[in-house]
Formats: C-alpha cells, sequence, structure tokens
C-alpha cells in the first residue's frame, strides 16, 4: 500500500435508496493516469466526487499518499480538480481565479507570485492573466480550470470530462496537452470521460464502469484485446465487435452451418470449456483480400450495405443469420449484392459464456 | 403564371425582405385597450397634480380637469411642513423621516439574512433543509392578520412593542419568507460545480459566501431592494399597528391628514401630500426598473 497514491476501499454511496457505487474498490499507482470509462449514468463523477471529499460516502475508505482521507476536508487532500463546465469565478479575473485557492491557505504573495506565473508559463495562458473568464475562450478557460489545480502543487488531479465541452479539433490539441502535462509533472491523474479515443490514448490503465461497478481494469491493450465480459467488448472500438452466439465443443465454434475451429485461442481458464457461448468478432479483425488465404477460418458472405469512410470503409453482411460489419480498407470497390470472402482468425476473436458473459 | 417578372408589383407579392406590416383588427383592439388601460391610471394622476398646484378657492369652482389659473405650489408646502396630523401640526415631513428610519434597516437586515439563508439553503444541502424550506414557502402565503395579535403579544413581553426596533423585526420577519425563496431561486441556478471548485481551493462558508457568491447576487439583490423598498414604504397596516405614535411611518400620517375632521377639507394639501408620498416607491422604480427586469431574467448568469 506504500506505493499507492489513491486507494479506494470498499468504497459505497448511497442517494438515498439509490445505491450509486457498490463495494468499489481501486488502486492507483504512483504517477499513474487512470481513465474512468463508461456510459452515461454509471457513476464516474459520483466516484470522483467521492474521492475528492465533495460527497459523504456511506461506506468504505479514501486513502491518498498513505493517508486515510475518507473524512478530510477537499482542500486537504492534496488533489485538484478540473470541471467540465470550467466553473472559473466569474467574477475574478484570471489571476484571481488561479491565486484563489493559495490565498485561502494563506501562502505568503511572493510565493503565489511565482506559482501563478509557473502555472500559466505552462499551459501558455500568461497573455490572459489579467481578463475575465466571460472574456476567453472555450479552450482557454479550460486550460485556466487546469491552471487552478495546477498552482496548488498537488499529487492527485481529477479530471471530470475536461474536454466535453469543446470541439473536436480543440478536443484533440487539448488532449495532447493534457498528455504532456503528465509526463512533465508525473502527478497521478483520474480522468472521467465518454470519450473512447481520449481514454485509450491518455490511460495507462482504464476502468470501465457500469451501474456503479468496475467491469474491468487493465491497460488500453488489455480492455482492447482481451475484454473480460461481453459488456466491456461491445462497449470499447468502434464500429463495435460482432457477436455471434452458439455452442463451443471441443474447441469449434458452431452455429448451424458456421463452425470456427478455435486453434490458437488462449483461453482464460486452463481447460477448453464447453456449452452455450458467444463469440466476439471485432470489425478490424476481419480479413479480406488477398490475405484471405492465410486466414484459418474462410467465409463466403453477401454484400449489404457500405459505408465509405474515407480512411476506411464499413461493409455490412451477415454471417449465420446475425449482422456482421467488416471494416475494409478505404479504396475497396465493393457493392451492395456482390459477394465476398473473408477470413476470421480465431486467435484474435472473444468468447464469452453465453450466461454468465464472461470470458471464457 | 409567369416566371419573368422578377420587379414590380407582381414580384412584390412574393415573400422576400422584411415582411410587411399590417394593421389587423386584433392589433387595433390591443392598442385601444392598451391605451384605455392608460388612460384609466393617468387621469386620476392628472386630477391629483393640477388640483395640488390650485388655490382651494378655484377648486371650489369645480373645474375638475382644467389646468391651474393661478399656479401655487403652497399646498405642496403645507403638505410637508404645516399640515395637522391629529394635534401636531408638522404636515408629512416627521413621517418622512420615521419611514425611512424605518424601512432603511428592515430592507438592509432582511435582504442580508436572505441571502445568506437562501447560499445555505441551495448550496449546504444541511439537515433538514427541505423541512426548512417547506415552511418558508408555507410562511408566504399565511395571510398576515392571522399572525398579528400573536405577534403583538411577543413583542410586548420582550418590550419591544411600539418601538422602531419592533416594526423594523416586523418588516423583516415579513419579508423573509419571499426575499429567501428568490434568493434560493437564483443561487440555485448557479453550477454547483462552481461551488465545488471553491470548496476544493479550500473555502469555508463565509468565504465562499461573500468571495463568490455575493459578487454574483447584484441582479437579484436590485430586485429584493425594489420590493422591500416599496412593501414597506406603502405598509398601513404594520406601521399602524407596531410602530407606536412617535414612529408612524408617513403612510399612517397621510391618513391623519386626509382624514381630518376639523376645519375645512384641504383638497389641495391632500394631493400634494399624497403624491409626496407615493414618490419614493416611483422614484425606485424609475431608477433601477430596468435592472429589475434584468434581474428577473437574469436566472442563468454564468461566467
Ligand atoms: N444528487 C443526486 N441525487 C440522486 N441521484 C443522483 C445524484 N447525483 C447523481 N445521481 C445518480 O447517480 C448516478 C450516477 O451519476 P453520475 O453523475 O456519477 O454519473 P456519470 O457516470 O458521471 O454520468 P455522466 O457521464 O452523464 O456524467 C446516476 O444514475 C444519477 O442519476
Ligand atoms: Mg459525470
Amino acid at each position: 500500500m506504500t506505493n499507492h497514491s489513491v486507494s479506494v476501499k470498499d468504497l459505497t454511496l448511497n442517494f438515498g435508496a439509490v445505491k450509486v457505487l457498490k463495494n468499489l474498490t481501486l488502486d492507483i499507482s504512483e504517477g499513474e493516469f487512470i481513465v474512468l470509462l463508461g456510459s452515461s449514468g454509471c457513476g464516474k463523477s459520483t466516484l470522483l466526487n467521492c474521492i475528492a471529499g465533495l460527497l459523504d460516502i456511506s461506506d468504505g475508505e479514501i486513502w491518498i499518499k498513505g493517508k486515510n482521507v475518507t473524512w478530510a476536508e477537499p482542500a486537504d487532500r492534496g488533489i485538484g480538480m478540473v470541471f467540465q463546465s470550467y466553473a472559473l469565478y466569474p467574477q475574478m479575473s484570471v489571476r484571481g481565479n488561479l491565486s484563489f485557492g493559495l490565498k485561502t491557505a494563506g501562502v505568503p504573495r511572493a510565493e503565489i507570485e511565482k506559482r501563478v506565473a509557473r502555472a500559466s508559463e505552462v499551459l501558455q495562458i500568461e497573455p490572459l492573466l489579467d481578463r475575465k473568464p466571460s472574456a476567453l475562450s472555450g479552450g482557454q478557460r479550460q486550460r485556466v480550470a487546469i491552471g487552478r489545480a495546477l498552482v496548488r502543487d498537488v499529487d492527485v488531479f481529477l479530471f471530470d470530462e475536461p474536454l466535453s465541452n469543446l470541439d473536436a479539433k480543440l478536443r484533440a490539441d487539448l488532449r495532447v496537452e493534457i498528455k504532456r502535462l503528465h509526463q512533465q509533472l508525473n502527478n497521478t491523474m483520474i480522468y472521467v470521460t465518454h470519450d473512447q479515443v481520449e481514454a485509450m490514448t491518455l490511460a495507462d490503465r482504464i476502468a470501465i464502469m457500469k451501474g456503479g461497478h468496475i467491469m474491468q481494469l487493465g491497460t488500453p491493450d488489455e480492455i482492447y484485446s482481451r475484454p473480460q465480459n461481453r459488456y466491456v467488448a461491445d462497449f470499447i472500438g468502434s464500429p463495435s465487435m460482432n457477436f455471434i452466439d452458439g455452442q463451443l465443443q471441443d474447441g469449434v465454434f458452431a452455429r448451424g452451418d458456421l463452425t470456427i475451429p478455435m486453434a490458437g485461442y488462449n483461453y482464460a481458464s486452463p481447460q477448453p470449456p464447453g456449452g452455450p457461448a458467444t463469440i466476439g468478432i471485432r470489425p478490424e479483425h476481419v480479413v479480406t483480400g488477398e490475405l484471405v488465404g492465410n486466414a484459418p477460418v474462410q467465409l463466403d458472405v453477401t454484400v449489404d450495405i457500405v459505408e465509405p469512410m474515407g480512411s476506411d470503409t464499413l461493409v455490412w453482411t451477415e454471417v449465420a443469420g446475425e449482422r456482421f460489419r467488416v471494416r475494409m480498407d478505404g479504396h475497396a470497390q465493393v457493392r451492395h449484392g456482390e459477394p465476398l470472402r473473408i477470413g476470421i482468425v480465431p486467435a484474435r476473436a472473444s468468447l464469452f459464456d453465453a450466461k454468465s458473459e464472461l470470458r471464457l | 403564371m409567369s416566371t419573368t417578372a422578377t420587379s414590380g408589383p407582381a414580384a412584390a407579392a412574393a415573400p422576400r425582405g422584411p415582411k410587411p406590416r399590417r394593421l389587423s383588427v386584433a392589433r387595433i383592439g390591443l392598442y385601444g385597450f392598451l391605451i384605455i388601460s392608460a388612460l384609466f391610471f393617468l387621469v386620476p394622476l392628472y386630477i391629483m397634480v393640477v388640483t395640488s398646484l390650485k388655490t382651494m378657492p378655484e377648486i371650489r369652482q369645480g373645474h375638475l380637469f382644467g389646468l391651474p389659473e393661478t399656479w401655487t405650489v403652497q399646498p405642496w408646502i403645507d403638505a410637508w411642513m404645516h399640515a395637522c396630523t391629529g394635534r401636531d401640526c408638522n404636515g408629512l415631513s416627521p413621517g418622512f423621516w420615521n419611514s425611512v428610519k424605518i424601512t432603511v434597516p428592515s430592507v438592509f437586515i432582511s435582504i442580508v439574512i436572505a441571502s445568506i439563508n437562501g447560499y445555505a439553503l441551495s448550496f449546504w444541502r444541511y439537515r433538514g433543509a427541505n423541512l426548512f424550506f417547506g415552511l418558508l414557502v408555507f410562511g408566504a402565503f399565511v395571510p398576515y392578520q392571522v399572525v398579528i395579535y400573536p405577534l403583538i403579544i411577543a413583542l410586548r413581553e420582550v418590550h419591544l412593542f411600539s418601538t422602531l426596533w419592533g416594526i423594523i423585526i416586523v418588516h423583516t420577519i415579513f419579508g423573509m419568507p419571499i426575499l429567501t425563496i428568490l434568493y434560493r431561486n437564483y443561487y440555485a441556478a448557479i453550477p454547483s460545480e462552481l461551488f465545488k471548485a471553491a470548496r476544493i481551493d479550500g473555502a469555508g462558508f463565509w468565504q465562499i459566501f461573500v468571495r463568490i457568491m455575493l459578487p454574483m447576487s447584484v441582479p437579484i439583490t436590485i430586485v429584493a431592494i425594489i420590493l422591500q423598498v416599496t412593501g414597506i414604504w406603502n405598509d398601513f397596516l404594520f406601521g399602524v399597528i407596531f410602530a407606536g405614535r412617535n414612529n408612524w411611518p408617513m403612510t399612517v400620517q397621510l391618513n391623519n391628514i386626509v382624514n381630518t375632521t376639523t376645519g375645512t377639507r384641504t383638497y389641495n394639501v391632500d394631493m400634494a401630500a399624497t403624491i409626496i408620498t407615493a414618490a419614493v416607491p416611483l422614484i425606485i422604480y424609475f431608477i433601477s426598473g430596468r435592472w429589475f427586469v434584468r434581474g428577473i431574467a437574469a436566472g442563468a448568469v454564468k461566467g
């Protein structure tokens, strides 16, 4: 527990009768960038507010930097927080916003000036210091909001969807800046988002949340390549994974005429299981074109809908009576009604138990 | 149908450019109604003003609508300094200063308390906050007459009945429900993330209120001032009951001037006195009416 920057132990939070977080446990290492990802209403903001001390928790403990801060005031926890709506103090200048926390903490004036200068240099907001927040653009406001956390020299940064009010281009720019900031400061960061791309690009580890539980905690690659259950598999990836329900028997997945021998598949348990199962295949892992010959399993399908997206083309077909998406090259020449030969690599697929939906 | 015409009357029928305005029957009706309503309020005001500038002999001739033949401001001077309110004949001026002494502290105290109440209710959801707010809303609908007698007894017990502070307390209490609701709803529209950010910055109850919330409260405070000044200045009932003879507000003294039974009725003085009494709320409206509308509409003041 010594090298854990933030530890959440058995955290439970109820709003009246509604259990929003249920026995949630999460250990975050020093300097780690954790992204909390999940659909709306799954409790991401609630978890962040609990760590920040802005909500009174119903049960459990919160440790930051080896100290039990479960009952500590937000300001005494060594955290800084950045909100989706920026939450800048509208009547104060940018300088006032940055220095407010330091003033309340009684930091000497010279030290305040030094820290404000340093933070505004890092975030390149020096020319804006004397403006009011209403005279700033969205991106500038969010920088100031980050600066407000920065000046406080905290160990842990909490971000609640900091980029979701910005347009796509600005979001991409600021995303890179946040990553750079993390490399520069090496603080622990906990970052809430809806956006898969943000999650995959920023995170050391991603926690996928659903209904107040963490469904899977792992590196972006683990989450993408070896999703622990069907929910995570479906949630991550765009376009999302194809699922086909069937039977798993002696290492062969079968659904009607379709049989896929799972040679090379890395099972979660030592003995290959059997019974009703679901196979999941990502559209981008379906082989097409000249390489089809190399794929262990080959199928003939009919093209239904073609969605060209520039860099690649999404083709809708049908496999074993189920909708099946295939991602092809942007130059692929396919048309509605044409036959198409596709290849499947079982080693890259995922198998889930039909009942428990857990990875097999 | 011709498709060649691009100008001339045929083209004018095609929708393009500003939409032509037409005076419809409904519009005429609307304007007619508004003009009649305006006259309904303005004619009495006109009569009051001209009467207050006439001499008594001229008034007795009975030309109600005519302009004064000899203009005089003596009625105004009399109303302010010499008119008799019962035994004393010092005009309205003592009542005016009494009203100022009642209104200023009442408005100030009630607004300070109500803004703190509203702030605490919307941001610090302490135990029983909802019950407290429910009671306040209920309080806003309780008819005054019901509580007057218990209040007299309570104030008498603490020796504040018939004193300046007694009437100030009464006005503060009666202003509290509506003002608290006003402030609570105003603060409820402020994003709670602003409050959370201040908490993380280490600010406490008072710091957040004074440094962050108060500077954002100017529009709603102007609304509150207008409500309270007009309400308290125009009050008659509480003044006559709770203030005591020495502190009777202007409205009570006006009533005494107008209803004095001794001597002849001096309509010009009565009119002048009435206008003077109504002047304060009127001036407040004219100065801050613009702000009033803005404050009411300023539900969503965002940074
Ligand atoms: N003050 C509250 N009272 C009651 N229920 C609440 C309250 N705040 C949040 N909830 C509920 O708790 C659940 C989790 O809310 P939370 O804000 O943590 O979701 P989220 O994962 O951050 O969603 P989003 O991505 O939309 O921000 C939701 O179902 C929400 O309705
Ligand atoms: Mg949220």
